[in-house]
């Protein structure tokens, strides 16, 4: 066993786990919950081991097979996909702890099937994460979208015709990416970032670039549900089985901002994309804001928790787009920041969602009634998560919030920073109107007291992790940007 | 001999055509054997896992066409199916897995020396092969399972 594999033993595990689970689950049900709980335990220690390796001795690139990039497949390990590779872990981890409660309530003899293709979704999300290769990163983007339908398919009602949204949406963007890797591939003759990033500045093929350069975006924004093309998610989201809105909610559109990132300064340079063309990078730092106040605005009109979370879940990710487009190094910082954030935050308030669906059967604003009294402990994790999500200090939603917000007033974007501060504004008016709903208001006239019902442990625990781990990261922001995030912003911030 | 005969009159109830149906039985051991072949050499000439494992899947594609989906399912049941569809990815990482575990890198067959000592050089052929018949497998059950769900609607019964 060598270390130098670490980062593959934590994407493995999770992926050889898959097909046991599909085979041993088949026979037992124990199986299932030993194995997943057991590969994502082993990817997380695994990654936490690598995150520290890389912070002692730096990234570094690892070759599959031993064939030599660029003519081999090319991973890369830096402090950013390290990372990145600590959350997806982490927070699947948690989310797979909850999932197991309600897969086995909605999905009663299938759970094999759902954690088989779970377990390669996060298998997926790693490889992702990982990867060098423009092209490798399209297959693994089809291998975590593919999951996704499935996952999102097996809910109940409309589910399979959200899910069919979401394979014409997906496949729309997955067709774009893959042509701006074809022009880039046509230009340069190599699909490795890096090889590509080398070859791209002593090229004058400015058209066909920037036609790549624009086609990998709006896949890769389709993807992410960036507002205009936002349409599949909520439905999707808010359709698909709990267990499944626990992992992909908080992990998919925040891998796809990381992707993002990988596209913009990996292959691309921050010179290309912002002195050369400033007025396309303003435009889409309006395009983000315009986002982040049409999806507020949407959330406002929910009457579902579930619902309401998915359009937020679309402002946020206007939010991360255009802190990385300020082309600042403080908006940059906001914006890894809050892929770390947000992805725990979304974690904590879909954890504390699928709690309360667990218990009472419904998320509709009306049955949210006297919550606060049914279950305490479950609402004070999801009150921490609604602050972090509003932004209140010390929660960690907080800090990335105040990074993005310096990062658009040191651009001179007032758009962007007024759009920050009215969806901070709005989802204060979203979350206590929950909190309102669930604190004083009583349960209808037929109950004179409701009796304590909190959810199951298995559910609470992760749920008072995460909010745990919410506070303790907003009070730890400044050494998390000091050690990891700073060295991890691409070259030249 | 008498319930061979009744099976055999049930099979052709159903049927389409005997013409279609003597062809397709003695197509099917060649067209599988064929899947076999393209497999096992294709990793120093023409073909590989997929290919060799589409030819083994349209085998059975060729026999729920030619008689009904019950009969294919008699000969490979959906269970069976799905146990090659798993074994074939696993196989395939398993030999990645392997690979990094006895000392090499991920998907680094020659790695493997030690297990077996036959030189790096010929390891890295071999590993291949590994890998292609779990490609084969995986690809096989995939293309018989994709065709039975969408012509049976799921339901798994006689099908087009």
């Amino acid at each position: 066993m060598s270390a130098s594999n670490l980062h593959m033993y934590v994407m493995a595990a999770p992926l050889l786990s898959a097909f046991f689970v599909n085979l041993l689950g088949r026979m037992s049900k124990a199986w299932v919950s030993g194995l997943t709980l057991g590969s994502l335990a082993f990817s997380s220690v695994a990654s936490l081991l690598l995150l520290g390796k890389v912070m002692s001795s730096g990234g570094f690139s690892y070759t599959v097979g031993n064939w030599v990039p660029p003519f081999g497949i090319e991973l890369i390990v830096d402090h950013l996909s390290a990372l990145m590779l600590v959350l997806i872990s982490v927070v699947a981890l948690f989310a797979s702890i909850s999932a197991l409660k309600s897969v086995e309530r909605e999905l009663p003899g299938r759970e094999h099937l759902f954690f088989t293709l779970y377990l390669i979704l996060i298998a997926g999300l790693m490889g992702l994460v990982l990867t060098g290769d423009a092209f490798n990163l399209y297959v693994l983007l089809e291998i975590t979208s593919i999951t996704t339908y499935g996952l999102i398919a097996m809910g109940r009602g409309r589910a399979p015709l959200a899910s069919f949204n979401y394979i014409i949406m997906g496949s729309i963007g997955a067709c774009f990416y893959l042509l701006g890797v074809g022009y880039l591939y046509l230009m340069t003759g190599t699909l490795n970032m890096a090889d590509i990033a080398s070859i791209l500045p002593q090229m004058d093929g400015g058209a066909a670039i920037a036609t790549a350069l624009a086609f990998m975006l709006v896949g890769l924004w389709i993807k992410m549900a960036l507002f205009p093309l936002h349409g599949w998610l909520p439905n999707a989201y808010s359709l698909a089985p709990t267990g499944a809105g626990l992992i992909v909610a908080p992990l998919m559109t925040k891998v796809t901002i990381y992707l993002m990132l990988r596209v913009m300064f990996s292959i691309f340079s921050p010179d290309y994309l912002f002195i050369a063309n400033p007025l396309v990078q303003s435009g889409i730092v309006w395009v983000a804001a315009l986002a982040i106040v049409c999806a507020s605005s949407l959330a406002l009109a929910q009457r579902n928790l579930k619902r309401m979370l998915t359009y937020i879940i679309v402002a946020e990710v206007g939010y991360m787009v255009g802190g990385a487009w300020l082309a600042n190094s403080i908006g940059m910082t906001g914006a890894v920041l809050h892929i770390v954030n947000d992805a725990l935050m979304t974690l904590c308030l879909f954890l504390a969602a699928a709690a309360i669906l667990y218990r009472t059967g419904s998320l509709d604003f009306i049955h949210l009634q006297g919550i606060f009294r049914k279950m305490p402990i479950t609402m004070a994790a999801f009150t921490v998560g609604a602050f972090a999500m509003i932004g209140v200090p010390p929660t960690a939603g907080f800090f990335s919030k105040w990074y993005l917000i310096l990062g658009g007033i040191e651009a001179g974007q007032w758009a962007y920073v007024i759009a920050l501060l009215f969806s901070s504004l709005v989802n204060a008016v979203l979350f206590f109107r929950i909190i309102e709903i669930g604190y004083f208001f009583k349960e209808g006239e037929h109950h004179d007291h409701t009796p304590r019902n909190e959810a199951p442990l298995a559910m609470q625990v992760p749920l008072v992790i995460t909010a745990v781990a919410l506070i303790v990261i907003g009070l730890g922001s400044g050494p998390l940007v000091e050690h990891i995030i700073k060295l991890a912003l691409p070259a030249g911030f | 001999m008498r319930q061979l005969q009744q099976r055999v009159e049930t099979q052709q109830q159903v049927g389409e055509s005997l013409i279609t149906q003597t062809a397709v039985r003695l197509l099917v051991p060649f067209v599988q054997l064929f899947g076999l072949y393209v497999i096992v050499h294709g990793h120093y000439s023409p073909g590989g896992g997929f290919q060799g494992g589409v030819l083994l899947g349209s085998s059975f594609i060729m026999l729920g066409l030619a008689y009904d989906q019950k009969t294919v399912l008699r000969l490979m049941s959906e269970r069976t199916n799905i146990l090659f569809g798993n074994l074939g990815a696993l196989i395939f990482t398993g030999v990645g897995a392997l690979c990094a575990i006895f000392g090499g890198l991920f998907l680094d067959y020659s790695a493997l020396d030690v297990l077996i000592p036959l030189g790096p050089i010929e390891w890295r052929s071999f590993g291949i092969f590994l890998v292609e018949v779990g490609v084969g497998l995986a690809v096989m059950s995939i293309m018989a399972s994709l065709f039975w769900d969408l012509g049976s609607a799921g339901q798994m019964d006689e099908g087009l």
